[in-house]
């Protein structure tokens, strides 16, 4: 019964990969995506996740007209571009970060009149390349804010 | 086909049949509310790249205790030692749950503090909320070292708000990345409650109407929603579902108030690079449903710090 004697070793090293993953996500969300809050205080929430080629993942927070705030979207350098845009109850898009020239940008900086709870739909394009095994990697997306002067 | 092969069969089987389960497991802070995806696909295969488009993740986001305890203070509410929960509590929560909800607890109370200057109780209740995380096992979310480091730059404000926005992402990412998201939502939901606790407590009905803090108050009808959709994505863990319950009740109350918004008009001011989010808003929450709103977030807050 050799196979018994592989199953834990298996196990383990499945365990051990997953784990490492995330922990390789987080440390990328606080070494990479953190910076890029600047001078804005981070809320010290997380979001972060192991997102593939093409894939899409929403966010739904409410935005306080008291504060100002930076969002922070940030992939993986072996990930294409990541797109991010914010749209509003009425599934209005408020912004996009892709600029008229096809770049995007990582960060957007924003305030609010009166306070709003807004959606951001975040999109891993595609490298393009068909026949290819999609890329896989983290994307994390972080908040700031600071007191509106 | 031979036993021993068979039987070989039957365990490899069952092998990734579990090493799926637990990779299906394991997909951090998020809710795979579609299928799982493959990342081991056959080549040039249009269909795939479809089923992936349909994968979707969703982060309900609630405001940060950090977050919670600005928006406090930055409607000019004073600060009041009274509100907070006493420290002196710490060793009455033993169940995952109890620790889960007061470590939000005291990461807000902690949040409070360090916005109004109380440097011994920043201390205190950085130590509350340590040994919350320790009795969740949070490795490392806030060790010794943080919190003498605390001590030593406990007149740096950006310093002490850093390492509270630090040491609350230590604790929830490890939830997250650990496989308990429903530990972290339940984090989530004791910050939220306190911060609406302690707002509701500071409201002298004297100064109702125009109180600054009322808005802010009202603001939170907003994240009701999240918060149901966030635990509603654990549903069926125990402590989670009697939680649900418990927040269905202030749903009720918070449907009474009035919230509307004309459209959003973005606009933008290239001086500061920054988007102004443009939108009116009406509001109307009568006293007696104020009243309302208080007394079941007290009851709610009160069994959360029992």
């Amino acid at each position: 019964m050799r196979i018994l004697r592989i199953i834990p070793i298996l196990v383990l090293f499945l365990l051990g990969t997953t784990i490492n993953a995330d922990a390789q996500c987080k440390a990328f969300a606080k070494k990479v995506c953190l910076p890029e809050l600047g001078a804005y205080t981070h809320d010290g929430n997380y979001h972060a996740a192991i997102l593939v080629e093409g894939e899409e993942a929403e966010l739904y927070k409410t935005f306080y007209s008291d504060m100002e705030y930076r969002v922070a979207i940030c992939g993986e350098d072996k990930l294409p571009s990541v797109e991010f845009k914010v749209l509003d109850s009425n599934k209005n898009v408020l912004y996009s970060n892709k600029d008229k020239d096809g770049k995007y940008s990582k960060t957007w900086d924003f305030k609010l009149q009166s306070s709003q709870q807004l959606k951001l739909v975040v999109k891993v394009t595609s490298f393009n390349q068909s026949g290819d095994t999609p890329a896989s990697g983290c994307v994390a997306i972080m908040f700031g804010f600071k007191v509106k002067k | 086909m031979n036993k021993k092969y068979g039987v070989g069969s039957v365990i490899l089987i069952l092998f990734l049949l579990f090493a799926s389960l637990l990779a299906g497991c394991r997909s951090g802070g998020t809710k795979a509310t579609k299928e799982d995806v493959k990342l081991d696909v056959p080549k040039d295969n249009a269909a795939v790249y479809e089923d992936i488009k349909k994968a979707e993740k969703i982060f309900n986001a609630l405001p940060s205790p950090l977050e919670s305890a600005m928006l406090i203070k930055s409607a000019g509410a004073r600060f009041d030692e009274a509100l907070l929960n006493p420290i002196g509590n710490v060793n009455n929560y033993v169940t995952s749950k109890k620790m889960a909800l007061n470590l939000g607890i005291y990461t807000c109370d902690l949040s409070f503090a360090s916005l109004y200057e109380q440097t011994q109780l920043i201390i205190d209740y950085m130590n509350a909320a340590k040994k919350m995380a320790d009795g969740l096992g949070i490795l490392k979310a806030i060790d010794q070292s943080t919190i003498d480091k605390l001590e030593e730059n406990i007149n740096n404000s950006e310093f002490i708000m850093e390492t509270v926005s630090e040491t609350f992402m230590n604790s929830n990412s490890y939830l997250e990345d650990n496989g308990q998201p429903a530990v972290a939502a339940i984090v989530l939901v004791g910050g939220w409650f306190e911060g609406l606790y302690i707002s509701t407590q500071l409201i002298d009905m004297k100064d109702f109407n125009g109180n600054k803090l009322v808005g802010r108050i009202i603001d939170q009808k907003l994240s009701i929603d999240i918060l149901i959709n966030l635990l509603e994505s654990s549903k069926g863990n125990p402590a989670v579902d009697e939680i649900i319950v418990q927040v269905n009740k202030l749903k009720i109350v918070f449907d009474k108030i009035k919230l509307t918004t004309s459209p959003v008009r973005p606009e933008f001011d290239k001086t500061s690079n920054t988007t102004m989010l443009k939108s009116e808003v009406k509001t109307d929450m009568t006293p007696e449903v104020f009243k309302e709103l208080a007394t079941v977030v007290a009851e709610i807050r009160n069994s959360f710090v029992k």
